[in-house]
């Protein structure tokens, strides 16, 4: 018998999930974010972390966003293959709790036609991610997402010559060409093989992981660290102004590719790093 | 040292200002981003009147959130100000003095800002919490159908910026990054 799970219940968590993480640094972020201020030489660099930390703590005190740009709701869904889902229609639940959160936060609300630039005025649709998964549960994880940093990513259909060389290159020229945008010091998530757009998916969710968390895979690992050193050495610094601390991290994860190709998707994630996830 | 400025200014008074200058404003600014400025350039398109004289004023990129209540602004931190590089230089011969934002911004924006002797200013991107609290009063000015986007005029007190490029086109974006590449 499948465990039944109400939509309502998903819209309420989603809606919990967009008001916390728009509200609050996540600790590993804060955490990375001070250990960037101990090390950092510019003066600049060290005043824009400062003032980075102390925004978390204004806008934890007065229950207001952290950021203007309040992102587009990206929702990741793992949802167990012996849960039901029960009550009404999976989206339509996952836009209400955009809904009532942007609302009740009053968050901007960001999302538009792209041709015809309407405002849909309430923030939705969010941009859901659905995985089928074994089990009876169903995880929820929130990343509102600045357009500051999405601007910046960059999809590159490498050959296979190109190798973990040129996997590498292209990361750090992303980076670079990216300087001041993406509100340094940034986070690069890094998505290698798979297709076009299941390369990018990947990169996304490297956003997720506990920052600077090395990925298991001991090659990736290594290269992980090598490219947070290269992209470092940049100088770009914090809001690009020159400095140490270009990136907090960089995390990379692979998947099987096709012979022909050697895929490589770089999404770009601002300071903030905002998600949060639940578990229902 | 910070540097105290009001705007409104004078070509004179923001003269002095060099890149690396941390700089508290205070006075009124105007803010607009992507759509205003599409606006602003299609007026000027038609040779129409703005609806706002930009002489010796300072354009603020945010398109803030709305204010929770007892707020005069909510979160109003800077965007990327390079988007905006495809008006600038118009703007700046209606006589636009000071930009703020976030971000380098292209040769012919420079060029532009060296001819009308303008400063490009940098707020923190992502300090929107803190820099909604220098902000005292916020109203529409003009284009109210563009919400967010509308032109808004902001009465501000030792809001904290950076000189990021200064009149004679001098640019923290270049000169920052490259003091600290490869060490």
């Amino acid at each position: 018998m499948a465990r039944q799970v109400s939509v309502a219940q998903v819209r309420d968590t989603v809606r919990a999930l967009c008001l916390a993480a728009c509200r609050e640094i996540g600790d590993d972020v804060l955490t990375a974010l001070d250990e960037a201020l101990a090390r950092e030489r510019s003066p600049f660099g060290r005043e824009i972390l400062r003032q980075i930390i102390e925004n978390d703590r204004l806008a934890r005190e007065r229950g207001m966003p952290l950021c203007q740009d309040t992102g587009m709701a990206v929702v990741f869904m793992d949802v167990g293959q012996d849960a039901h889902l029960v009550g009404g229609d999976l989206t339509d639940a996952v836009d209400a709790g955009v809904r009532a959160a942007y609302r009740e936060g009053c968050f901007r609300s960001s999302v538009l036609s792209p041709l015809g630039r309407v405002n849909t005025g309430d923030n939705t649709p969010a941009v859901l991610h659905l995985r089928l998964v074994p089990g009876d549960g169903v995880e929820i994880t929130v990343a509102p997402k600045g357009f500051g940093s999405e601007n910046m990513s960059r999809l590159g259909m490498l050959t296979p010559s190109q190798g973990m060389r040129g996997v590498g290159d292209f990361v750090v020229e992303t980076v670079a060409l990216a300087g001041a945008n993406p509100c340094p010091p940034v986070v690069v998530g890094v998505g290698i093989g798979g297709t076009a757009e299941s390369a990018m998916l990947l990169a996304k969710r490297c956003l997720l992981r506990v920052i600077g968390s090395p990925a298991p895979d001991a090659e990736l690992a290594a290269l992980e660290a090598e490219l947070l050193a290269r992209v470092n050495a940049l100088g770009i610094g914090p809001q690009g102004l020159g400095g140490d601390t270009t990136a907090l991290a960089v995390h990379c994860a692979q998947m099987p590719t096709h012979i022909a190709g050697l895929p490589v998707a770089v999404n770009m994630q601002c300071h903030v790093a905002r998600h949060k996830r639940a578990k229902i | 040292m910070a540097i105290h400025i009001t705007l409104p200014a004078s070509r004179a008074d923001l003269a002095p200002l060099r890149a690396g200058d941390a700089v508290l404003l205070s006075g009124s600014v105007l803010t607009a981003r992507d759509a205003a400025h599409k606006r602003l350039c299609a007026l000027l398109d038609a040779g129409q009147p703005l609806p706002v004289d930009l002489a010796g004023q300072g354009i603020y990129y945010t398109g803030p959130c709305p204010p929770m209540p007892g707020q005069v602004i909510g979160a109003c931190g800077p965007t990327t100000s390079g988007r905006m590089d495809a008006y600038a230089p118009r703007l700046l011969q209606q006589g636009l003095l000071c930009m703020i934002g976030k971000g380098q911004r292209s040769p012919a924006v420079i060029e532009a800002m060296r001819a009308c002797g303008a400063v490009y200013l940098a707020a923190t991107g992502g300090a929107g919490a803190l820099l909604a609290g220098c902000v005292r009063a916020c109203r529409v000015l003009a284009f109210p159908e563009l919400g967010t986007e509308a032109i808004h005029l902001l009465r501000v007190e030792n809001f904290p910026l950076i000189v990021a490029i200064d009149s004679l086109g001098n640019d923290l974006y270049a000169i920052g990054p490259a003091r600290y590449a490869g060490r």
